[in-house]
């Protein structure tokens, strides 16, 4: 099976939500008139409000199933073609049971005249690695996702990851090991240190797109905001990288612009056969596990009694 | 025996290596670019930006970043003399302007400066320093108001982490491309982005008092003070640092600088009295 995928990357207006979603809708119309016809359409961290919003999160954040209903109506809106059809999987803020989160949410989008009950969210994944350091600051400003979930699309077997839950090798593991084969990640990366042949944080993606792609043979769907705010500027460069780490297509690092590629699934397979490193982790799993537990026990309490 | 194998051994730290401060030019000055247009253009809606032009590398790199980025024709230079200025510094800024074809206006500060200072018989140069930097400031930003064009700051990191500028003056500037960029990076990016040797080449100086030079006021060089500040901000402890053959001298001025001077890096001490207090629990981003 092959799929049309599309990453986009644009420059969002800080805490504007209705004219980020309008800016989103420009992409899918976009798109719409793009042969052949996308499937997936991945968008970045956070797209619909800029990243660093500090207290303003509380202000911008949506809960899950009014992002999901913008979303389709601007999509029915901008495409008017009957029986079109559109995943897409977007960042935003979310207000959820009283919590907001940072969170990338997977829907199914449908035309008007199609049938309705096809137009659905499919996952809602909550970020699980909140960076606070340095530049950043989010475990101040919202709660932290507790899981790491695959989930099945009309497209295949999919995960989601954001930002710094890609730059633990253990997400993308988790994932894979779960069926994905197919791990989009959001992101919204501020560019920093210049000394290297391109920007240290890019450096480091193109080291940790293709470290997931080829150690678990999926295909990964990189979509990286772009713009400045406040001096610190995200570093686009949206990109599809196949199963063997090969990237397919790459975007600019300060220019919007929608990437494509043809994802065939089918590589999937072949990828994992030449080099079966997922099947060799899956069969040593049992040992794996039970070292993260012997890690994860809770110190011994070495208090002497008098001091308890 | 068997056959003695190569060791190969990593190479010492050396203190005379510039290898940690080195930039991707290129990359860098695009980069700065795309701030200026989206900083200046996209988020503030301004098409003009006005930089003071003293005739020094700074604000001459930031002339020629910003007429990159925004096009000569919407870049303002403003030289602003006082009567002990170096005639080199006009000249140097004149050229700048010319060689980027942007608009230079020049503005005497001189009656204003003496104006006041009329009042205060006993200043001394450090305080007639500071006069000329706050009236320049006001002259910037009123021409600002007048011409619809941000001001745009030109303050580098060196200068910000000793304190080597006058407070809510060269630092008030709402945008500046060049403060995260130690002097010797500025030096390297203004060579390549075709700023006039003249000016890359001749000692840095707030030029407030004849014949005054950056390093001299310092006491150290532009190069080892850049060396030193780039191990301490990532956390290398003094004694690291001579261990690694800088001169403990050296290590304790910069440190003692960059030490005394946390307070003109932040706004001023406000008492907080509530659990709404700006910059301690509200908290919104300056773009937002």
């Amino acid at each position: 099976m092959a799929i049309e995928v599309a990453a986009a990357q644009i420059r969002p207006k800080k805490a504007d939500y209705d004219r980020n979603l309008a800016a989103v809708g420009d992409v899918m119309e976009q798109l719409s008139h793009d042969q052949p016809a996308a499937d997936l359409l991945v968008l970045p961290e956070t797209v619909l409000s800029g990243y660093f919003l500090e207290g303003g999160v509380r202000e911008v954040a949506r809960p899950a199933k009014q992002v999901f209903e913008d979303l389709l109506r601007t999509y029915r809106n901008r495409v008017r073609e009957p029986g079109a059809v559109l995943d897409v999987a977007v960042g935003f803020y979310e207000l959820a049971d009283g919590q907001y989160y940072n969170s990338g949410l997977y829907a199914t989008l449908t035309s008007d005249g199609t049938d309705a009950e096809d137009a659905r969210i499919v996952h809602v994944h909550r970020k699980f690695f909140l960076p606070t350091y340095g530049v950043f600051d989010e475990k101040r400003f919202v709660s932290r996702g507790r899981t790491v979930q695959a989930f099945d699309t009309r497209l295949g077997r999919t995960a989601i990851l954001i930002c710094e839950d890609a730059w633990h090798s253990v997400t993308g593991t988790l994932a894979a090991l779960q069926g994905a084969q197919i791990i989009l990640v959001l992101s919204a990366s501020p560019g920093r240190e210049f000394g290297g042949k391109s920007i240290g944080n890019l450096e480091r993606w193109d080291v940790l797109l293709k470290g997931i792609a080829e150690e678990h043979g999926v295909f990964v769907v990189y979509a990286g905001l772009i713009g400045f705010e406040g001096g610190k500027g995200f570093t686009g460069s949206s990109r599809v990288v196949d199963p063997w780490g090969r990237t397919l297509v790459r975007g600019p690092v300060t220019e919007p612009c929608i990437v494509r590629a043809q994802a065939h699934l089918d590589d999937v397979a072949v990828a994992r056969a030449a080099t079966p490193l997922l099947a060799d982790l899956d069969a040593a799993l049992r040992d794996v596990a039970a070292h993260f537990e012997m890690l994860a026990r809770p110190p011994a309490d070495t208090r002497r009694p008098h001091e308890r | 025996m068997s056959a003695r194998l190569p060791i190969l051994r990593a190479p010492a730290a050396d203190p005379e290596s510039d290898a940690d401060l080195k930039i991707n030019e290129p990359v860098l000055a695009e980069w700065l670019i795309a701030f200026l247009r989206d900083e200046v253009v996209e988020r503030r809606g301004f098409e003009k930006a006005i930089v003071g032009i003293s005739g020094g590398v700074d604000s001459s790199l930031t002339a020629f970043l910003c007429a990159r980025a925004l096009g000569p024709e919407h870049v303002i230079g403003v030289r602003m003399p006082y009567r002990t200025s170096s005639p080199d510094s006009l000249a140097h800024a004149q050229l700048v302007a010319d060689v980027l074809g942007i608009e230079c206006r020049t503005v005497d500060i001189s009656p204003a400066v003496d104006g006041y200072l009329a009042t205060q018989p006993d200043a001394d140069a450090r305080r007639k320093g500071n006069v000329m930097a706050r009236i320049r400031m006001i002259v910037l930003f009123d021409l600002s108001a007048a011409l619809g064009a941000l001001p745009v700051g030109t303050g580098n990191k060196t200068e910000r982490l000793f304190g080597y500028f006058t407070w809510h003056a060269d630092d008030s500037p709402p945008v500046n491309p060049l403060g995260d960029l130690f002097k010797t990076q500025v030096w390297s990016l203004a060579r390549y982005m075709g700023v006039p040797e003249a000016i890359v080449n001749k000692p840095a100086s707030a030029d407030l008092i004849v014949g005054q030079t950056d390093e001299d006021d310092f006491g150290i060089s532009y190069a080892r003070a850049d060396r030193i500040l780039f191990y301490l901000l990532r956390g290398f402890t003094v004694d690291r640092l001579v261990e690694m053959g800088f001169p403990s001298s050296d290590v304790m001025l910069v440190k003692s600088k960059l030490d005394s001077t946390h307070w003109k890096r932040h706004m001023p001490t406000t008492a907080m009295l509530s659990t709404t207090s700006i910059n301690d629990y509200y908290l919104r981003p300056v773009d937002y």
